[in-house]
């Protein structure tokens, strides 16, 4: 037997601890690379960079779609009528409330860019239909104004904004500030 | 039930053997002179009808991977290659297909059969939680290989269920990330997806032999709530169970080659023979029949976090299932009120399984607010308040004089025919 007859811990006891402690040290390090191979690779950072688009095409009214780190995108011409229609909603009413203002970019108040997966499950919604002519989702009947904000359940939150940011008057560059 | 050996070997070529790897020994004890109690019921037949599929899908698995290749472009095209040009490619893909459908509904079968005789009690609460772990490694066996098609089920199923992660604070998003091995459901997800498809099986071959030894030390149940007390008790495992349930097993593959022959796509969903669309979703994504239950759970709870819990948690209450009963009575057969409510849970598991079908709108998600209530009630109050308030029916003294009284009643049969 190793042990030693006192009670009392021994230099022994103490190079067991540390003998067990380098250990697992040892494991953790090798366990780390076989987590993390599972993360986003080099190849799928890199195409996750930002993209350019050019909004001149998009008539108004129009709504395009486009991918952006394997993520739909809406992009959508409003109309005056819409924004003005989405500027004097009263925030009380709504199920997210955030204003028109915070949704746009100033001065670009035509341009609306969100995401385009319903905050409930994850479907797609579809364009100008709903009571709100926004969006209508489908899968279970979630509805969304023209500022992409959610009016009716069960989707919880407004659809989220990608980043994004003006590169010309009508050239967007969504990602722009994005970390890998 | 470990006791002693009763292993003769009678040749030299057996004697030789057994002083160097008692192998035959093992097997002969545990598979054919193991003591199975003789008033064992059919419903004591699907963990041999489980055994059996979990091969039926190994073999039809390995196989189809020798055709299958897991690449976002080319796994749609390549399952279709192998209905159409693989000799016998659309038996063993329908095969693998409905077989899960038979392995879930064996598994549940076997689940309720256990909660109805009192499996889960003591001394059987480890056999019981290995089970449940069984149960949750098959789901998520399961659920990958749905992906592999890449279809638009599977697409948008694996987009929902990885989400799911999502909803933990904190830790959620980079979860989701690096379940994705991206920005989204894609490439690096499938191949993934796909080794461990592969892998998981073989854990469950891993705790199925943990499952089948911890079986093994306390012997099988039986409907009569009695343990065996004289070897006039039991039988050999072989030839009566053996028989008994490769008879089962049969009855089993009649059902299952009607299926995979004439109805083979009745239990799948015609939207995952479309390509998977990331523009375009599905207007109404259910998962497999086996998983509605746990999915109008999921969907009963208006918040995102609380239903993720509420699912897991519908499955984790499993695991304590045998601390929150406390009635020493095993069988269902001899406690009067909680053979009511068994059955009542029966019905609002296939209830919920109905609702997960349904779409989340209207009345339905009430209706699953109820059934979930009432599936947690049925653990955390029913089940608990059984022990305490439930007189049991007199016990018998023995599984024979059980047997004897059950043939001294006359059975519904001998009733009719005498009347």
């Amino acid at each position: 037997m190793a042990s030693s007859d006192t009670a009392e811990s021994t230099r022994r006891d103490f190079l067991y601890v540390a003998t067990a402690a380098m250990g697992a040290v040892g494991v953790a390090a090798v366990a780390w690379p076989f987590i993390h191979q599972m993360n986003p690779d080099a190849a799928t950072i890199a195409a996750g960079a930002p993209i350019d688009l050019d909004l001149s095409p998009v008539a108004e009214g129009q709504i395009i779609r486009v991918f952006w780190r394997g993520k739909p995108i809406f992009v959508r011409h409003r109309t005056p009528k819409e924004i003005a229609d989405e500027q004097n909603t009263d925030l009380a009413s709504l199920i997210d409330p955030a204003p028109d203002s915070a949704r746009v970019k100033p001065g670009k108040e035509q341009w609306l860019v969100v995401y385009a997966s319903c905050t409930h499950l994850g479907c797609i919604p579809l364009g100008h239909q709903g009571d709100w002519g926004g969006w209508f989702c489908p899968c279970h009947g979630s509805a969304y104004d023209t500022a992409g904000r959610v009016r009716r359940g069960p989707a919880p939150l407004n659809l989220p904004l990608p980043p994004y940011e003006f590169v010309e008057n009508t050239k967007i560059r969504i990602g722009a500030g994005a970390s890998a | 039930m470990s006791g002693h050996s009763s292993y003769q070997p009678r040749t030299g070529i057996e004697r030789w053997l057994d002083t160097r790897l008692p192998i035959v020994r093992m097997i002969y004890d545990q598979f054919v002179a193991f003591p199975v109690p003789k008033n064992i019921n059919y419903a004591y037949a699907f963990g041999a009808i489980l055994a059996v599929f979990l091969i039926v899908q190994i073999v039809s698995g390995v196989v189809l991977a020798m055709h299958y290749i897991p690449h976002e472009t080319m796994a749609f095209a390549s399952i279709e290659h192998i209905m159409r040009d693989v000799n016998y490619g659309w038996l063993i893909r329908y095969i693998h297909m409905n077989g899960a459908s038979f392995f879930f509904f064996a598994v549940y079968v076997h689940t309720f059969r256990g909660m109805y005789y009192g499996s889960y009690k003591e001394p059987r609460e480890i056999l019981w939680i290995l089970g449940v772990i069984i149960l949750i490694l098959m789901m998520a066996t399961a659920f990958m290989g749905y992906v592999l098609p890449w279809g638009q089920m599977s697409f948008w199923g694996a987009t929902v269920i990885t989400n799911l992660f999502s909803a933990i604070p904190f830790i959620g998003d980079p979860i989701v990330t690096w379940l994705w091995g991206g920005y989204a459901v894609g490439n690096p997800t499938l191949t993934r997806f796909y080794s461990l498809h592969y892998l998981l099986p073989f854990v469950i071959v891993g705790v199925v032999i943990l499952h089948v030894w911890a079986l093994h030390v306390t012997g099988q149940t039986n409907p009569d709530n009695v343990d065996p007390k004289t070897p006039d008790d039991t039988v050999h495992f072989t030839p009566f169970a053996l028989t008994k349930d490769a008879f089962a097993i049969g009855l089993c593959f009649i059902a299952f080659a009607w299926f995979v022959f004439y109805v083979p796509n009745y239990l799948g969903h015609a939207d995952n023979y479309v390509p998977a669309n990331p523009g375009v979703t599905p207007a109404h994504i259910v998962p497999e029949w086996y998983l509605l239950p746990f999915y109008a759970i999921l969907r009963a709870v208006p918040d995102k976090l609380g239903g993720v819990i509420a699912m897991f948690g519908a499955l984790i209450v499993l695991i304590f299932l045998p601390w929150l009963d406390g009635s020493k009575v095993k069988s269902a057969a001899y406690r009067p009120w909680y053979r009511v409510f068994f059955w009542i849970f029966v019905a609002d598991c296939i209830f919920l399984g109905w609702l997960g079908a349904m779409p989340a709108e209207g009345i339905y998600p009430t209706l699953s607010q109820v059934g979930t209530a009432w599936y947690f009630a049925h653990f955390f109050i029913i089940i608990p308040a059984l022990g305490y308030f439930e007189k049991p029916k007199p016990l018998p003294e023995s599984i024979s004089e059980a047997v004897r009284l059950r043939h001294e009643r006359p059975s519904l049969y001998a009733r009719l025919m005498n009347r």
